[in-house]
């Protein structure tokens, strides 16, 4: 007998839609974290294909370091007028300004740790009990240990000894008062996958993805959008290069590459050709070898 | 990764998940390192990593098991602490290995990886042959009914790449393996540090006729996985869109645990037992003509009903079992042992309830799998056959038909943690 079978897309879609429903059914008043980037834009594709013909039974929210690319934030509220969600921001200028979070200074300064405090207050402030994050565990090792759904507790934080074991599809989002979980709908997609996803579903996202000319800098030997929010060390050179961005983040912490793919297509035939990890233009989890572990920890995304 | 990889064979491909069980340094970092690294989905960033830290540790060779290396915690210990999920594929095949460690709290990780794969990987170290962890690793596999089991007999550079020693493992393992209920067993020799019948045919084995491991992952035959014959769809959420548009609208969403549904099908909804017609299926802006497991979708009926999370949709026909006293296999995972006569939160496809622990019948015994009638406490990481009683009706079938039906996890009602795995007979 010659079965029925889904390819593996399809079957990581079905289960990301499953855990995204599970999350409106399990908690009173979930968030799903978005950040511009292509893993919380296909994570919100999902939520839409899950509840469609409603509406995504709870809000988005950005939490805006302040230091992002002009096409993220014209993108986020593009894409929040397009779909009819509500979009929550929060600013780490606000953390900043009332002294809850304390600016880096120097060449290296990134705002990038400091977003954790303004996530935590404003799940505090919102009484948010889940939040939904793009992470997925290809991306970096600390990650590769994360459940579906992650328990935190009364002060935000990841404990990596203590994880409840998640078992065939029952997924436990039982807690107590003050405590909250992060859930990652997207874990078992590989960045290929979400690319290919892309592609096939007509998803759309940014234009920082594709090839165009653009101010950079080199340091570290990763290459660097000149942008405000940088400073500039007299011996590195600013110049005009054809390059795209592999991961979008914070301007101050994400590496782009020179590159002519300015098409889907192109895009996932220089992914497949690269020897390079993604998160290896992120000088943020170069700190150092647990960066990663650390922030988690501490309440990360 | 594969470097012609074009998007229309990627859409062709299939998911396998597989579950890695060893002892402790029976080479299984090692091994999963080698698919990896042979199968290119290590990026050069990550190996200049791991030879970074090969030379620091003053070894004289890239060690490939630093590649699964994960928490600072672990690496201090020189240990791994949880079950961590790695990714490659092959033009055939996505795969999803889930690396259980192989040491304290073996059970409860290993029950973890195990719940959804489709393959088990056992490792045995050629020089010691079947021990008592193997044999409590097939248990497990047996156990919670993974399809497939393949024994890599790993090591065999130190025994000489000797037929009889790897024949004799093999006599062994199917000699205690008549005990369990493995459906498909087969045995690699290997060596994973040369890379002996991983990905590439051994030279130095040329008695080995079978397949190499990366044969077999890539062409096992998992379109029988799952169960085909019972449609059972656990409505996870309702859908009442509340616009002008979808006025009406009323639909069920879920995911399909097992068998299809057709636009047209005759329905049951449990606990009602009211029959109706399925008359849409949607997802997003398609409407399909089937929904198979392990899809998800929205299904609405031809009647009005009242539906709502936890009940289940399933074939009118084909009975499915329901009752409050349930009798099931179970695996430990909570710190606290288990306490007779005390009452948990279930956790069965989507509802929540109630159930007392009524008695424990036996203690499985894993390293002689015997029962044990005598001392019948269930701690952490012991395996027992259990009855329980729940406060409402449960609609299953045996965890032997249906992994997804038969399955419940125990959650402590106090902690709120997940404290036992449930397989129901």
């Amino acid at each position: 007998m010659k079965h029925f079978t889904i390819n593996h897309l399809r079957e990581l879609e079905s289960e990301s839609i499953y855990v995204i429903r599970e999350v409106a059914a399990q908690f009173e008043n979930p968030v799903m974290l978005f950040s511009g980037g292509k893993d919380s834009i296909i994570m919100f594709h999902l939520a839409r294909k899950a509840f469609f013909p409603a509406k995504v039974p709870f809000p988005l929210m950005h939490i805006d370091t302040g230091h992002n690319f002009p096409e993220t934030i014209e993108f986020r509220d593009w894409l929040a007028n397009e779909s009819g969600a509500q979009m929550v921001v929060r600013n780490v200028q606000d953390s900043i300004n009332s002294g809850r979070a304390v600016e880096e200074t120097g060449f290296t300064a990134s705002r990038n740790k400091l977003q954790t405090v303004t996530l935590l207050d404003a799940i505090e402030e919102m009484k948010y009990d889940c939040a939904m994050g793009g992470g997925r565990r290809d991306e970096e090792k600390a990650r590769a240990k994360e459940r579906f759904f992650s328990h935190r507790d009364e002060f935000g934080q990841w404990d990596p000894k203590n994880q409840r074991p998640e078992l065939w599809n029952l997924f436990n989002g039982r807690k107590n008062i003050g405590e909250h979980f992060r859930v990652f709908p997207i874990s078992n997609w590989t960045e290929m996958d979400v690319w290919q996803y892309i592609l096939l579903e007509n998803i759309d996202i940014p234009n920082l993805y594709f090839s165009h000319e653009r101010e950079v800098f080199e340091r570290d030997g990763i290459l660097y959008a000149k942008t405000p929010f940088m400073q500039i060390k007299e011996t590195e050179k600013v110049e005009k290069r054809i390059i795209r961005f592999r991961t979008i983040g914070d301007a101050t912490c994400t590496g782009a590459l020179d590159s002519i793919a300015n098409s889907l297509e192109d895009i996932i035939r220089e992914v497949a050709a690269t020897r390079v990890t993604e998160r290896g233009g992120r000088s943020d989890d170069k700190r150092s070898e647990a960066a990663m572990e650390d922030r988690k920890i501490e309440g990360y995304f | 990764m594969d470097k012609d990889i074009t998007t229309s064979a990627y859409l062709d491909m299939e998911l396998l998940r597989f579950t890695t069980a060893g002892s402790v340094d029976d080479g299984k970092s090692t091994l999963i390192g080698r698919l990896l690294y042979d199968s290119k989905a290590i990026f050069q960033d990550q190996l200049d990593a791991i030879e970074k830290a090969s030379i620091k540790k003053g070894e004289d060779y890239i060690n490939l098991a630093l590649l699964t290396d994960g928490l600072r915690a672990e690496r201090e210990q020189g240990i791994t602490i949880d079950v961590a999920y790695r990714y490659f594929n092959t033009p055939k095949r996505k795969f999803i290995i889930a690396d259980t460690p192989g040491h304290i709290q073996y059970t409860r990780n290993m029950v973890t990886g195990a719940s959804t794969a489709n393959v088990a990987l056992i490792l045995v170290d050629a020089r010691h042959g079947v021990i008592e962890q193997t044999i409590r690793h097939a248990y497990i596999a047996s156990l919670l009914r993974i399809p497939h089991v393949i024994v890599c007999v790993n090591k065999m550079d130190l025994v000489e790449y000797s037929e009889e020693v790897f024949a004799s493992i093999q006599k062994r393992f199917m000699d205690f393996s008549t005990h369990l209920d493995i459906q498909d067993v087969r045995f690699i020799p290997i060596s994973a540090l040369n890379g002996d019948n991983v990905v590439d045919r051994s030279v130095k084995m040329n008695w080995y006729e079978g397949p190499t491991l990366m044969y077999l992952l890539e062409n096992i035959y998992i379109s029988n996985d799952y169960n085909q014959l019972d449609a059972r769809f656990p409505v996870q959420y309702v859908i009442r869109p509340q616009s002008n548009e979808y006025h009406d609208y009323r639909g069920y969403a879920g995911r399909m645990a097992s068998g299809s549904f057709k636009v047209g099908d005759r329905v049951r909804v449990l606990p009602s037992g009211f029959t109706s017609v399925i008359k849409t299926i949607d997802l997003w802006k398609e409407s399909l003509e089937q929904i198979t497991a392990p899809q998800s979708a929205i299904i609405t009926l031809e009647d009005d009903l009242d539906i709502s999370r936890g009940c289940m949709i399933v074939n009118a026909e084909n009975g499915i079992q329901q009752g409050q006293d349930i009798d099931l296999m179970i695996c430990w995972l909570g710190e606290k042992p288990m306490i007779p006569g005390g009452k948990y939160v279930v956790k069965h496809t989507t509802s929540d309830l109630k159930c007392m622990i009524k008695e424990v019948k036996y203690k499985v015994d894993i390293n002689t799998l015997e029962k044990d009638f005598e001392n019948r406490a269930i701690g952490l990481n012991d395996i027992g056959c259990i009855s329980i009683r729940t406060t409402k009706p449960l609609f299953f079938d045996s965890y032997r038909q249906n992994r997804f039906t038969g399955s419940l996890v125990i959650i402590d009602e106090a902690t709120n943690v997940t404290v036992g795995a449930g397989m129901i007979i």
